[in-house]
């Protein structure tokens, strides 16, 4: 056995060329095929790829898919955010444990299931989700929890769970799947069609400066949620000294409340590409890379034929389209469940094989990216407005949304309102109208830009969505009366505390210490002074920081508290009798009272 | 010489080369900037934050940020001081310090940038976080508990040591360092003399035999604060 895990290693790492930039596929591949990156497989790894134990064992430890523990044959993530919660995962997290006989982050004895919790996996819009393996169940009830556990038990495989597939492309035999895309508006640049290779023809007709040029023109900015001019940051790229460049498409929608890429990945996955290929001849690159998160593997399979067909159009590898000089393909960087993968410097330490560190700026990526290379990272549905500018026009394209916001935005809708799903609108709708489209009549608060957005209330309604006005990548979740501003932050909270990589100070420790603090007011047991504390604590984090997720972890706390302040006042209360109402004297004495092996006197009850 | 420029940091002009960290313009021309991650011998790490200073109203770590012509940068401010100390005071509550009995008192950079930001108690509730201590070496502990992830052990052991003792492992607050070997300390290649065990700036990786040999009094902070030795450059460039 031992010596069956010790050849299979190593050729799942001289398959990925005992090159240790690879990494990432190279753990995922004995997570798969074994249920763990045990301390021996670590070790092997370590010496096929001339790298130290360490090292390994420092990847695997970061994402949440790869773990050094056995995991079962069939491990099912249960997604614990908070639209889920609002649509009763509870009872199908109890139905789960009752068939299993396990708690969640336990395995059954027979090593055939694991029950995990996990953050958004990008199915708001039909939860409560969950992801068997590499498959998705979306829509669950506790009746359902027990059938999926029942098929897996007499099928002994996840494929039986689809009887039920989605619309679209999920039906395609390669992606198999019960997700269903719930596009509810589609807008002319997204969701419209277009023929593969057209946009392509177009851009090589023209110098690959003017394709920049035409970028700038339709002042696109970046759909990920920072709004960074896409021409301009191509024009660094392009302008950086390299041997190669490169392009990545970061396709790792991690924010809980986004699910938008979901629907391009699945829908207008040409239209990706054909957006990605463009870049790669306005910067110079040869080389492409989507980073697909972990949670989006289902996809992979379908997204693979794609990238062939397009190799067989000459819409990839060497000289595209009869261009001489024009060389670029596309490879496929899985994930592995990483929220901070999702900021581009991440992204690029986690392409590199290691763990997903953001990197220290300057160096920019247009300087010194993947395997210092100049790099181009641009969100998926940035790509998609690339090539449509090419096809229709950079003024076509900047007639729409605001002066400086141009085109359209996908918005992907959840919460409280009969119409969730993926809607394409042009920038500059208001927050109230695109409430009315989502079916949405009793919102007493809306998540827009998912928790590192903002929490805002009725008096924000009538602003608008574009990047000067109410910035969003995409996420807008919507809450009604029955929800509480504080739980809702609090929940955010818990995920960034999770999410946190763990580099810096403020992110690491301070996030912690907000949440613990608003548990404490939560709790009724918060004083006045505890606003300021949160205020203060929040801008400590949001000001020193290293990297996006640290800079706007804050932002649940901080937007809550400064658009439903009345929430947090009506908890608190002054503290009249001098007493610390957080400190529990039981709990501080239990260690005491476990080494002596009695109960306090003076503190019996 | 072409590749001077200059720069202004809390008022006073500071002449620079052109590649240089604002860190290391600043100590050439003696004025402190605090820190716990940066070493003098290592690359900068920029993950403590301490250094924060303003750059053009911009917050920019001083250990990683390129000076540039005419930039104008701010370290001194209430502000800022007071962002170090909420940063000192996280790490107090993070690990377990016991100051009064840990070895490295007094010649401990935690500890003495603690003193010299006039850091009393923490603001923040202690967590008691539970880590773990190896003593399995021979020659050498290590006590998780006072460990600040400040990666110098990981940095010195790869950039000045030519080996890869350390690496971290796990995330956010369950971000600690762990070593190379499938056991515990004893299983990897570190030795006493490794810089990773010298540049240790608190008492997390300790050499054995060795506590309290200076007496109080004499330790290195004992009599004067922490960026003195920077400091005093300043009298010798003013005379220069």
């Amino acid at each position: 056995m031992a010596e069956n895990l010790e050849t299979a290693v190593k050729q799942i790492c001289r398959k990925n060329g005992n090159d240790r930039t690879r990494m990432m596929d190279i753990v995922r591949e004995v997570q798969d095929r074994f249920g763990q990156v045990s301390s021996q497989a670590m070790n092997t790894i370590a010496r096929a790829v001339n790298s130290h134990r360490v090292e390994v064992e420092s990847v695997v430890s970061f994402y949440s898919f790869l773990s050094e523990e056995p995991k079962g044959k069939f491990v099912i993530r249960l997604c614990n955010d908070i639209i889920d919660k609002m649509q009763g995962v509870e009872k199908v997290a109890e139905a789960f444990r009752e068939e299993l006989g396990i708690d969640f982050g336990e395995s059954t004895s027979d090593g055939k299931f694991t029950l995990e919790w996990t953050p958004c996996i990008g199915m708001c819009d039909q939860a409560p989700a969950a992801l068997v393996n590499n498959k998705v169940v979306t829509r669950l009830s506790s009746d359902s929890a027990r059938e999926i556990v029942k098929s897996l038990k007499q099928n002994g495989d996840e494929d039986h769970l689809m009887h039920m597939l989605g619309d679209g492309n999920n039906a395609d035999p390669l992606v198999n799947s019960m997700v269903n895309n719930n596009i509810r508006e589609r807008g002319p640049v997204v969701f419209a069609d277009l023929e593969p290779g057209t946009a392509i023809h177009k851009a090589l007709s023209m110098s690959a400066v003017e394709v920049i040029k035409d970028v700038k023109t339709a002042r696109l900015r970046g759909r990920g949620g920072a709004g960074f001019p896409t021409g301009m940051k191509w024009e660094f790229t392009r302008a950086a000294s390299g041997s190669d460049k490169v392009v990545i498409c970061n396709a790792d929608e991690g924010e809980p409340g986004t699910f938008k890429d979901r629907t391009i990945l699945t829908e207008k996955p040409d239209l990706l590409f054909e957006g990605m290929t463009i870049a790669g001849y306005a910067i110079g690159a040869r080389t492409g890379v989507l980073y697909l998160r972990g949670e989006y593997a289902y996809l992979r399979p379908f997204l693979e034929r794609i990238l062939a067909q397009r190799r067989n159009k000459n819409l990839l590898g060497m000289s595209i389209l009869g261009k001489a000089g024009f060389d670029f393909d596309i490879r496929i960087q899985m994930g592995a469940g990483a929220y901070v993968c999702g900021e581009e410097t991440a992204l690029i330490s986690s392409c590199e094989g290691l763990r997903g560190d953001p990197k220290n700026r300057p160096p920019f990526p247009a300087q010194k990216g993947y395997l210092t290379l100049p790099t181009s990272v641009n969100n998926v549905e940035t790509f998609c407005c690339v090539a449509r500018i090419l096809d229709k026009g950079a003024g076509w394209f900047a007639e729409m949304g605001s002066a400086g916001s141009t085109g359209t935005k996908l918005l992907s809708i959840s919460g409280d309102c009969t119409r969730p799903g993926v809607y394409e609108l042009e920038f500059g709708i208001t927050v109230s109208e695109m409430l009315e489209k989502a079916g949405a009549e009793n919102a007493y608060a809306v998540q827009v830009g998912g928790p590192s957005g903002q929490l805002i209330g009725e008096a924000d309604f009538h602003r608008k969505i574009c990047y000067d006005d109410v910035a969003t990548g995409g996420a807008v979740m919507i809450f009604n009366r029955d929800r509480n501003p504080l739980e809702i932050a609090h929940e955010f909270m818990e995920f960034f505390c999770e999410e946190s990589c763990g580099y810096c100070t403020p992110c690491r420790v301070g996030n912690e210490l907000l949440k613990q603090r608003l548990e404490a007011i939560i709790a009724g047991k918060g004083t006045p002074e505890d606003l300021d504390y949160l205020e203060q604590l929040g801008k400590t984090v949001a000001v020193a920081s290293r990297c996006g997720l640290g800079q706007t972890s804050s932002n649940p706390v901080r937007t809550s508290l400064k658009n439903f302040r009345g929430e947090y006042e009506k908890l608190v209360r002054e503290n009249s009798d001098g007493m610390q109402r957080t400190f529990d004297i039981h709990k501080a004495l239990a260690a005491g009272e476990d080494l002596q092996g009695r109960k306090s006197v003076i503190y019996a009850d | 010489m072409s590749d001077k420029i200059k720069f202004t940091m809390d008022g006073v002009e500071i002449e620079a080369t052109q590649g240089q960290t604002i860190m290391q313009a600043a100590d050439e021309a003696g004025m402190y900037i605090p820190r716990l991650c940066a070493h003098k011998d290592l690359l900068p790490f920029g993950s403590c934050r301490v250094c924060t200073v303003m750059v053009n109203d911009r917050p920019q770590t001083a250990c990683t940020q390129p000076v540039s012509p005419g930039m104008s940068v701010e370290s001194e401010t209430e502000e800022l001081n007071d962002i170090r100390r909420s940063i000192v005071e996280m790490l107090f509550v993070e690990g377990n310090h016991y100051c009064p009995f840990c070895e490295k008192s007094g010649n401990c950079e935690l500890q003495a940038l603690g003193y010299r930001l006039g850091m009393l108690a923490p603001r923040y509730p202690y967590m008691f976080n539970k880590h773990d201590v190896d003593a399995s070496h021979p020659d050498i502990y290590i006590d998780h508990n006072r460990c600040i992830l400040c990666a110098r052990c990981v940095r010195s052991s790869k950039e000045l040591d030519g080996k890869n003792v350390f690496q971290f492992v796990g995330r956010g607050i369950h971000k600690r360092v762990a070593f190379n070997s499938d056991t515990d300390l004893s299983g990897t290649d570190v030795s006493v003399t490794d810089k990773a065990i010298e540049n240790c700036p608190v008492g997390a990786i300790l050499k054995k035999r060795s506590a309290y040999a200076v007496p109080i009094g004499k330790r290195k902070y004992d009599s004067q604060p922490l960026g003195s030795d920077i400091e005093s450059r300043k009298a010798a460039v003013k005379q220069g």
